[in-house]
């Protein structure tokens, strides 16, 4: 089962041009997970080491706000994307509630077993460490964007 | 052509149906306006010109073109400074157009220099040769007669050499005229550059020219070339402001700039109007009005929301560049004629010829040459 | 030489360029808050009035003004007109004054269309942001009526809010079709919303097409256009198979006026699509 998930990984985006010995360290932290529709992946507030890399499906990353009884969507991600940060930094908390807006399947990696494997070996952590920074450096560039609020009226 | 058919030339337009306009004596100045006789001319006028600096005196002598450059060019006889260019009635929930013809008057513009006609040229190619035409400009532009005059007497800013626009006529003229004046001999060089013009001759009385007068009216051709009160390199000028859009001069020029618009005025080729609708009091008419506008306001590059040129240093580069860049890379052509009325009438006394030099002499841009050599 | 898009259609020209034709309103819709679209036929019904997607009127309202509106309806109805636009001066709000059987008056087309010729055998993808659907619209329109000639159709579309999304009932029924992919994402979520959330630009590297085989044309504000056109060239769609359309001042249209300039092109004339390796770095010069 686990030695199956390697050629998924490699395919990625996100992890394109990886080594495959490298991928194969991954593989030895990844697990095969489904979410139902409706089905949150994370809360807001768990401590939480997972992260994913989505193969299928669509994931709506929300605050809870009282009025209204709703939630505010702050994104929603989807095929190829990666979900979740809190898996680097301690004390490794969720911000938002990550739900299943649509059947997801994805990848999930436990990130106590990777931060393990990138201690032990800081190449594989200097090429994941990259990879996220891009990724950061990405979602940052089109939370500017949308800060922007290019389409406002002008008047 | 003896001085005294001179008079009898204007007449001859006059009766031909056509109102003549040149260089008059008003407000201080040598300006164009109306001509009934030769009297109106400023004969021995001399002009002084410099940056900021305008001086004109009377020194008694009997020339007729013994000035430079006017203070006004002859756009505002065929690119009126204001004109009505629609009329509309209202009518139910719609409107219909009065279809209202602004008379257009027969000109012949006179003492037209070869600075002035280049302009001309230039705003034919614009307004008439593109892939519109400007109806409005196209009607005035072929009722115009031009007697053209090749100047003997080019001023302290002008530097129509440079940019090959003169000091002599080459095209573009009806009639062009040669003044000859020394030692007592007081006559004109007249040539026909088109069939309109050679009928007009019929109707003088001339004889042919002399060895004597074609020499001197070469020599003084070659002495008004050289006498250019200012020179430009203008080699490759597109390219140099194209790639100094950052220059640190536009905040130094900025800096002196006004905004007051003037250079655009007096500018013979500045092109830009504007709109402006009105209505009459019982909204029961509506005009449309096209006047001169000027890259200069803010107004010019509003879209919804702002000014696109907001900074004063962002106004004079569009001016500069446009004038001396980008404009050849839209008409083929430099848009200065180096008439210098620009500098002449600046009153911070900007000189773009000075503005040009400075930002060529500290290109920020390392030219190719360079990059290989 | 850069290369120019497409020439315009050869109209018979105006006697004088510069005087409208009077059109009818014959039907009014409000799309949005601030966004509203009229269907204009021509008062005389033998006015000749044909146009090329991407290109623009100037509407003049009796009495007030004029304003350079692009043309957002199916260029085969012509001479029937459809104009969608945002309330934002002085014209477009005497515009939403108006009601079916005003009359308007209208110069045009004017402007250089979308490169729908150059995109013939592409894969053709339109990147859609606020009101910059509505000149993007006669795109989708020749291109589905002209289907077998292009490869893939992909719209991706961003607005603000929900509310802010044009042609909903339109939208739905593209998204239904087979032969094309529309994808809609919203800057900010409000309650309800089931769709994306996120900026346009995010939802390229993810929509189908195949970049070396693609023709991107591009509609909104300028950053928006400046993000989307590194998001197509990072997916690997040729610069120059990029097309923006760009927005200045207009008081002629047709070149006279100066209004328009940004360096040596005269966005009425030369625009208001350009290739984007021509605008490119125009487009990056602060208060050109």
């Amino acid at each position: 089962m686990v030695s199956d998930l390697g050629p998924y990984l490699a395919e990625h985006p996100i992890l394109e041009g990886m080594r495959p010995e490298h991928i194969q360290l991954m593989v030895g932290c990844a697990e095969n997970v489904r979410f139902h529709p409706e089905e949150y992946l994370f809360r807001e507030g768990e401590k939480s080491d997972r992260f994913y890399f989505l193969r299928h499906g669509k994931v709506s990353l929300e605050l809870y706000h009282p009025k209204g009884g709703g939630a505010m969507v702050v994104q929603t991600l989807g095929e190829g994307d990666v979900i979740g940060w809190s898996w680097l930094f301690p004390p490794h908390y969720r911000n938002l509630d990550g739900r299943a807006t649509e059947l997801v399947r994805a990848i999930a990696l436990d990130g106590a077993c990777l931060r393990g494997k990138c201690e032990a070996d800081h190449e594989l952590g200097y090429e994941i460490m990259k990879r996220f920074a891009h990724l950061m450096e990405k979602e940052l560039q089109a939370m500017q964007l949308r800060l922007l609020d290019m389409y406002a009226p002008t008047h | 052509m003896e001085r005294a058919e001179l008079g009898h030339l204007i007449d001859v337009l006059q009766r031909e149906g056509r109102e003549v306009v040149g260089p008059i004596f008003r407000n201080q100045a040598i300006d164009i306006g109306p001509i009934t006789t030769e009297a109106d001319l400023p004969i021995g006028c001399v002009d002084e010109q410099e940056r900021a600096t305008y001086r004109l005196t009377r020194n008694g002598s009997a020339r007729v073109f013994g000035f430079s450059e006017p203070a006004a060019s002859f756009k505002p006889y065929i690119f009126p400074q204001r004109q009505r260019i629609a009329a509309f009635r209202r009518e139910g929930r719609g409107f219909v157009d009065e279809h209202h013809e602004e008379p257009i008057p027969r000109l012949a513009l006179f003492g037209v220099r070869a600075c002035d006609l280049a302009a001309i040229a230039i705003l034919d190619r614009i307004l008439l040769e593109g892939p519109y035409v400007d109806e409005s400009y196209r009607r005035r532009r072929e009722s115009c007669f031009i007697v053209a005059v090749n100047c003997a007497q080019p001023g302290g800013t002008c530097f129509c050499a440079s940019t090959q626009t003169g000091p002599n006529c080459t095209f573009g003229y009806d009639l062009v005229l040669t003044e000859l004046h020394a030692k007592g001999n007081h006559r004109f060089l007249i040539e026909a550059g088109s069939p309109d013009g050679l009928e007009i001759l019929e109707h003088l009385e001339l004889s042919e020219p002399t060895d004597d007068d074609i020499d001197f009216a070469r020599r003084q051709r070659e002495h008004a070339a050289d006498s250019m009160g200012r020179e430009m390199n203008v080699h490759g000028l597109t390219e140099l402001l194209n790639d100094n859009t950052q220059h640190s001069r536009w905040d130094d020029v900025a800096s002196r700039c006004f905004n007051c618009t003037n250079c655009t005025l007096v500018c013979p080729t500045c092109f830009c109007a504007t709109i402006e609708d009105t209505t009459s009091f019982d909204g029961k008419q509506a005009e449309r009005w096209k006047r001169w506008d000027s890259c200069f306001t803010l107004d010019h590059s509003y879209v919804h929301g702002g000014a696109v040129r907001v900074s004063s240093r962002a106004r004079y580069r569009q001016w500069l560049t446009h004038k001396f860049g980008t404009w050849k890379e839209q008409f083929g052509m430099l848009g200065c004629v180096g008439c210098g009325r620009c500098i002449t009438w600046c009153p911070a006394g900007i000189d773009v010829v000075e503005e040009i030099e400075a930002i060529r002499g500290s290109d920020e841009k390392v030219r190719e040459e360079v990059d290989h050599g | 030489m850069h290369q120019l898009t497409e020439p315009a259609v050869d109209v018979a020209p105006s006697p004088d360029v510069m005087l409208p034709h009077r059109f009818r309103i014959d039907k009014y819709r409000k799309d949005t808050a601030d966004t509203f679209t009229v269907d204009l036929v021509p008062v005389n019904p033998d006015q000749p009035f044909m146009y090329q997607p991407g290109q623009f009127n100037m509407i003049y309202i009796f009495g007030v003004g004029e304003a350079p509106i692009s043309i957002s309806g199916d260029p085969a109805t012509a001479p029937k007109l459809v104009h969608t636009t945002r309330v934002v001066g002085t014209v477009t709000t005497a515009m939403r004054g108006l009601g079916v059987g005003h009359e308007l008056g209208i110069r045009g087309p004017f402007g250089r269309p979308w490169p729908t010729d150059h995109a013939r055998g592409h894969d053709v993808v339109l990147v859609a942001g606020g009101i910059g659907l509505a000149p993007l619209r006669p795109v989708l329109y020749h291109v589905l009526a002209n289907r077998s000639d292009y490869g893939k159709l992909v719209l991706l579309y961003g607005t603000r809010t929900p509310a802010d999304i044009l042609y909903q009932r339109e939208l739905q029924q593209w998204r239904s079709r087979l032969d094309m992919e529309v994808f809609v994402t919203v800057d900010r979520a409000t309650p309800g919303w089931r769709g994306n959330v996120d900026v346009v630009t995010t939802l390229i590297p993810k929509a189908p097409f195949d970049p070396l085989n693609t023709v991107a044309m591009i509609c909104g504000p300028e950053i928006m256009m400046r993000f989307a056109a590194i998001g197509l060239l990072k997916r690997g769609v040729p610069a120059n198979h990029l097309y923006v359309s760009l927005e200045r001042n207009m008081k002629c249209a047709v070149g006279f006026c100066g209004h328009c300039q940004l360096s040596r092109e005269f966005v009425c004339r030369d625009g208001p699509v350009f290739p984007y390796d021509r605008v490119r770095d125009l487009m990056m010069t602060r208060e050109l």
